[in-house]
């Protein structure tokens, strides 16, 4: 069981009370009836799945019940770092998480 | 019978109580404190399993964990029968009854040890070759017959009886292991007053303590010390000391399972202790300091009961009192052999030999051992056992050939040196190194905040160990960064050792005596029966890395993990392809580091702990008249009232009949309830719902109809507007958790300029649905403050008041197509609102009605159940519902996936009504529709019934569907193919009894 | 705005019995006791920064603004459950829910106290009962006297407050609070050890 810093909470907590809520950083169009069907299929369908870093959304469900957002390498499956939502991506991350 | 092996003086058990235990259906006398094997062999007995594969005898190898042989049964009743548990490992108790395995019909005579004369047929990979011809021959002939031969024990058929407990525990430093190494680095962090935690897989701690004869710390005999230091570490609030605590699991960021076995070793297990209590334990620092364990000798039938660890030898004869036999031979590549033979010898054992692979070593215990007269032979190996469920003789020749020569001996003591314990280092995600100096692998590179100390680290010397451990202790307390100095916290000084034992050096592989014949059974893996033979033949046959090897020939896979049989697999293999040994590589440890029970994996969460069963606060009124529940998610649910006499059909009849001719009271409490409360409230379910809001009046109630962004029904309800800035959002029963959810999400991370919060109120609220024609007569009342009559209160709307004197939210709405109303009132009065309802409900001859009566009601009325007439590919349209999307709103969610060219194609699955042309057939709910009953199969299915029932309103069966362009196909005649029969249908609207609606009003 | 759910503290006096979950239930054994809770008055109180000091003066207690604490005052506790997020209990019988509808600033403030079912876990092996299903480090360093947090027991969710060294107070849904009872009661058997 991993250790997830809300950012929220300010503190460790333990995953059982986080759940995973999909990749971040997917912006909902202001004008979503005009989207196009390309546009609607990048938006809704389509995610990175990368192996490496991810920038993905969690909520602190059995917390403070906030939505934020994380960085998290795939490979080691380690937390990078964590912020607000609504915070932009972060420019730089931290080099080694401790 | 007299325990003939167990030696006047030796051992520490002197003051313990006999314990009486059975093997095998005999009975013996054992002492209480010692294990199982021990007690065994203090009553001469060494055969106790048969191989997994060869079925061939086997004895006791070890004396702690790592034992790959002694596997037996502990039978305690019918329901507590516990497979392969290591004999080694388990406390005697008073009655113990253990039974061996895999033997028919005895231990002495086992037919399928014939396998082992016909063991060129199961070779290594036999699995992949030897049973794939015949194709159809493997799973009618083959694998039943392996089945029946192979496995480990046999799993009990009843319940677990026992219970198992569950902590999470948080400390600063976790120290795993508790040897000298151990104990000293717990008593250098307890010092500083941090959280220490101790644990140790043994009864006593000590670790190889417990045999060591020669080791001598602060004055006293080791064994000693390590139970004086431990003493003073359990009296120190600040640690936590657990014994017979196996660490099985590392996981991340520091996170170690642990598991307790609390009662394994009492004779009677009451309901007050658990069987076992796991630990899950959180970190700042763990110190591993595993230990190391010994290796076995590779040579010809080296299997045979008798040949065992020297270690295990000494800590039968030192710890617990008992000769592993009158006569024993040593063979070893390692000088602790030789404290082993020393021990036996002055205990009075015969000692026949020491067989030494080494030429030329010196040092202290060799000459110890020569002085005390025992022959030491050098640069020999013992190149086969003799004997077969006993070992009767070793045989010796010098190691590049010469003449043989057979010494009798009982038992073999072998040592060709320690393996460090890296399981947890490697399970941390660790990277071992190996120094090719001592031919170990040792920690490398570590991956979380630990550090290894003592023989797990490749530390030697009893001397080193503890200024290792003790400097790390103190280092891991300090990194933890904490200063709570505890308030009992014995300061002490770093313990001096005075004496101790050398283990230096051993080899890797194969002795001489493990072939190149092929028909020699040298074995590696005792538990899955490898030998070095097969593990060349791995190679032989292409096999290159050691993680093929492993599988080809299962070595270090059975449930032991390889801790005897990893390391002279993997130099095996490296000498047979020529390279050094890290090229071949080290396969990676997994947790568990032993087997762990299910009992404790699960914990509390057993019986009414499974999961938690959710009941309405009117449930025990339901429960007093006799109703009978259905699981609705985690809620218990009354599914029907029947009355004496009365089988479902006929309660289910008769309670949607009473609805519609006076009333009936239902309780709907467990329907989601969500507050959505701020002056923006209103635009935020603008854009969560399909439906408009903004104008709706406050006091006025709408059905909204909640999608997805891909334009699919989420999930739908009533929605009550109390005030400009205040709405009642109902949901599904089952979706209320992740409706709530899903708004909460647009709301925080869509809509966060939306001045609006929500609230789930779902048990604040209890709810008690009236409806039927008689609904207002019942109500009206006990209700103040509200104008009843349908001017004030028409269908859907809403108005708060009292109800027998309690706030109220009270629904006029309908789920049944009657006049209907729903009382919300605080939950704590749920049941005496209920009752009071109940009350006027007689006088005019309501009756209470479960979830299927309102299945059947809402259904005979064409309303939809999201989740049970959609299926997450269900949009509005197909549903029926357009009429619920708002066609002027620019924004919503799932507005746009409502347009894209799947969803608005021609011929989409649409709800429709069916009718059997019988109308006494109610179809299958699921079943498929066609609409030629005469194609080929496989037919065209062009829908599914999705509700179905039989209607005593209509005096017929109705059912809803979602079928194929199904609103152009109104009157159409469809087939529903069945097993027996293809049944007729007509598709038909989907509303089936009072379709202009009158009732609502009526 | 709360006024349409504020009701509850005015007029007539129900003429039905109130049946609280669980009323009554008691558990003790060596090193914790277990005990259901009388009914409180609850809410769930929503508000951004600047609606607090209002909030804070209406409610007669001051809103904690740090994550995991609480604050009380006069039968009153303040439990910070997020950012704007607090969950208000009065167990002096006075409606907070009353309090706030006479407060103009933004808020939300919605009656909950059916809702909840409170525990006490009292005893010097109560926070090891409670980490039987929690995995929270409940140590007095991480978790002092006063901290508050939503959480998890097993697989309920609780609110977790500790009045004491060795005092807990669990809040639980309604329709949990067998479980979380239950669980307890389990837990607790196993705890002094
Ligand atoms: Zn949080």
């Amino acid at each position: 069981m991993l250790l997830i810093r809300c950012p929220y909470c300010e503190e460790e907590r333990p995953e059982l009370e986080f759940r995973n809520a999909g990749e971040a950083h997917i912006a909902r169009s202001a004008d979503m009836a005009a989207t196009s069907d390309d546009d609607f299929e990048k938006f809704f369908f389509i995610r990175s799945n990368p192996k490496g870093i991810i920038y993905e959304r969690w909520r602190h469900m059995h917390g403070c019940a906030r939505f934020f957002n994380a960085v998290r390498d795939t490979v080691s499956d380690r937390f990078l770092m964590t912020y607000k939502a609504g915070e932009p991506k972060p420019a730089k991350l931290p080099g080694a998480f401790e | 019978m007299i325990a003939t092996f167990r030696i006047p003086g030796a051992g520490r058990l002197k003051q313990a109580e006999t314990a009486r235990f059975s093997f095998d259906g005999q009975s013996y006398a054992g002492v209480e404190g010692e294990t199982l094997a021990s007690a065994l062999l203090a009553n001469g007995v060494h055969l106790v399993g048969r191989s997994f594969k060869y079925h061939r005898p086997r004895g006791f190898l070890s004396a702690g964990a790592e034992e790959p042989n002694a596997l037996v049964e502990i039978k305690r009743d019918s329901a507590r029968r516990t497979p392969n548990v290591r004999a080694t490992v388990q406390e005697l108790y008073d009655g113990l009854t253990a039974q061996s395995q895999n033997r028919w019909p005895s231990l002495a005579f086992d037919v399928s040890a014939l396998g082992d004369i016909a063991s060129p047929l199961l070779s290594a990979g036999f699995y992949y070759k030897t049973f794939m011809w015949p194709k159809f021959a493997w799973k009618n002939f083959y694998e039943p017959r392996i089945r029946a031969a192979a496995g480990l024990g046999v799993a009990p058929d009843q319940p677990d009886p026992d219970h198992y407990s569950a902590r999470f525990a948080h400390c600063d430093v976790l120290v795993l292991g508790g040897g000298a190494a151990g104990i000293a680095a717990a008593l250098a962090a307890a010092e500083t007053g941090v959280r220490v935690i101790l644990a140790d897989e043994q009864v006593d701690f000590g670790g190889s303590l417990r045999f060591e004869s020669g080791a001598m710390i602060d004055g006293q005999d080791g064994f000693a010390w390590a139970q004086g230091a431990v003493a003073t570490l359990r009296a120190m609030d600040n640690v936590r000391v657990l014994s017979r605590t196996t660490a099985f699991g590392y996981y991340a960021q520091n996170f170690v399972g642990l598991v307790e076995r609390v009662s394994d070793h009492l004779q009677n297990l009451g309901r007050e202790l658990p069987r076992e209590r796991l630990w899950q334990v959180r970190a700042k620092r763990v110190v591993l300091a595993t230990g190391a364990i010994e290796r076995h000798m590779v040579f010809a039938d080296n299997d045979r009961p008798g040949v065992m660890l020297a270690s295990a030898a000494r800590t039968y004869l030192n710890h617990f009192g008992v000769a592993v036999g009158r006569n024993v031979g040593v063979y070893t590549a390692n000088d602790s052999a030789y404290a082993a033979a020393i021990d036996l010898k002055k205990a009075g054992i015969g000692v026949a030999a020491i067989v030494d692979l080494r030429d030329n070593p010196t040092g202290s215990v060799i000459d110890e051992a020569r002085a005390l007269g025992i022959e030491v032979n050098f640069g020999r190996a013992v190149i086969r056992a003799g004997g077969k469920l006993r070992v009767s003789s070793m045989t010796v020749q010098p190691k590049n050939g010469g003449g043989e020569r057979t010494i009798p001996v009982d038992a073999i003591l072998m040592s060709a040196g320690w393996t460090p314990s890296v399981h947890l280092f490697s399970q941390s995600r660790g990277k071992v190194a190996f120094n090719d100096e001592t031919k170990r692998f040792v920690p490398g590179t570590y991956a979380q905040d630990c550090v290894s100390v003592g023989a797990c680290n490749g530390t030697d010397g009893l001397s080193a160990t503890i200024d290792e451990a003790y400097a790390a202790g103190a280092k891991a307390a300090k990194d933890a960064g904490v200063k709570n100095a505890g308030a009992n916290v014995v300061k002490g000084t770093k313990p001096k050792v005075d004496a101790s034992e050398s283990w230096s050096r051993g080899m890797l592989g194969a002795a001489p005596g493990a072939g190149p014949d092929t028909t020699v059974k040298a074995f590696v893996d005792f538990q899955n029966d490898v030998t070095a033979k097969d593990i060349r033949q791995a190679v032989h046959e292409g096999m290159r890395s050691i993680e093929h090897v492993k599988r080809f020939t299962t070595n270090g896979m059975a449930t032991d993990q390889g801790k005897t049989s990893n390391m002279h697999g993997l130099a095996i293999a490296a000498e047979t392809l020529g390279k050094p040994i890290p090229q071949v590589g080290l396969t990676t440890f997994r947790a568990p580091y032993t087997p762990v029970t299910f009992g404790s994996i699960v914990g509390h969460a057993r019986g009414p702990l499974f999961d938690p069963t959710r009941k309405t606060a009117i449930h025990p009124w339901a429960e007093a008249q006799g109703a009978v529940f259905e699981d609705v998610g985690q809620w218990k649910r009354a599914w029907y009232f029947p009355k004496a006499g009365e089988d479902m059909h006929a309660a289910v009849d008769r309670e949607c009949v009473t609805v519609r001719k006076t009333a009936g009271l239902f309780d709907a409490s467990t329907l989601g309830k969500i507050e959505v409360v701020g002056p923006d409230a209103a635009k935020f379910m603008e854009l969560l719902y399909t439906n408009p809001w903004e104008k709706l009046e406050p006091g006025r109630c709408r059905y909204g109809i909640m999608l997805r962004e891909d334009g699919f029904i989420y999930d739908d309800g009533v929605v009550g507007r109390l005030a400009a800035d205040r709405f009642h959002v109902t949901t599904t029963t089952g979706g209320a958790p992740r409706v709530m959810n899903h708004m909460e999400d647009y709301l925080q991370t869509e809509f966060p300029h939306l001045n609006v919060w929500l609230t789930s109120t779902t048990e604040q609220w209890a709810v008690i649905a009236v409806q039927g024609p008689k609904s207002r007569e019942i109500i009206a009342p006990l209700v103040e403050g509200i104008d009843m009559s349908d001017g004030a209160l028409p269908h859907m709307s809403v108005r708060e008041g009292r109800i027998c004197g309690v706030p109220t939210r009270l629904f006029r709405m309908s789920f049944t197509g009657e006049r209907g109303f729903e009382v919300n009132v605080p939950a704590d009065y749920g049941q005496a609102v209920w009752e009071a309802l109940w009350a006027e409900g007689q006088k005019h001859g309501a009756c209470a009605y479960g979830t299927e009566a309102m299945h059947v009601l809402r259904a005979e009325k064409g309303y939809i159940i999201v989740g049970q007439d959609t299926d997450g590919t269900v949009t509005p349209g197909d549903a029926g519902l357009d009429w619920a999307v708002g066609k002027k709103k620019t924004d919503f969610v799932g507005i746009r996936g409502m347009a894209r060219p799947d969803l608005v194609a021609k011929g989409r699955k649409q709800l429709v009504g069916l009718k059997t042309k019988d109308p006494k057939v109610v179809l299958e709910e699921g079943a498929q529709i066609v609409g030629d009953p005469k194609q080929a199969i496989p037919m065209t299915m062009i829908g599914h019934v999705t509700s179905s029932y039989w209607s005593e309103n209509c005096g017929r069966s109705i059912a809803l569907a979602l079928v194929a362009g199904g609103r152009d196909r109104m009157g159409e005649t469809l087939y529903v193919p069945m097993p027996n029969a293809t049944i007729e249908v007509e598709v038909t609207g989907m509303v089936f009894f009072d379709d202009k609606g009158e009732r609502l009003n009526g | 705005m709360a006024k349409a759910a504020a009701k509850e503290s005015a007029a007539a006096a129900p003429s039905v019995e109130r049946r609280p979950a669980l009323a009554g239930q008691e558990l003790s054994v060596t090193g914790v006791t277990l005990a259901v809770l009388p009914p409180a008055q609850r809410i769930s109180l929503r508000a951004p920064d600047a609606s607090v000091a209002a909030l804070s003066k209406a409610l007669g207690v001051n809103l904690p603004r740090k994550p995991k604490t609480s604050a009380a005052k006069a039968g009153r506790t303040a439990l910070w459950l997020g950012p704007d997020e607090w969950l208000v209990i009065d167990e002096v019988g006075k409606d907070p829910l009353a309090d706030c509808a006479e407060v103009t600033v933004l808020h939300s403030a919605v009656g909950i106290s059916h809702r909840n079912v409170a525990i006490s876990v009292i005893g010097p092996a109560a926070a090891a009962t409670i980490n039987s299903g929690c995995p929270q480090d409940l140590s007095l360093d991480v978790l002092p006297v006063g901290a508050a947090s939503r959480t998890i027991l097993g697989k309920a969710e609780i609110v977790l407050l500790r009045i004491a060294a060795d005092a807990f107070r669990v809040e639980c849904w309604r329709s949990f609070s067998d479980y979380v009872f239950t669980f307890l009661s389990e837990a607790a058997g196993d705890a002094a050890a």
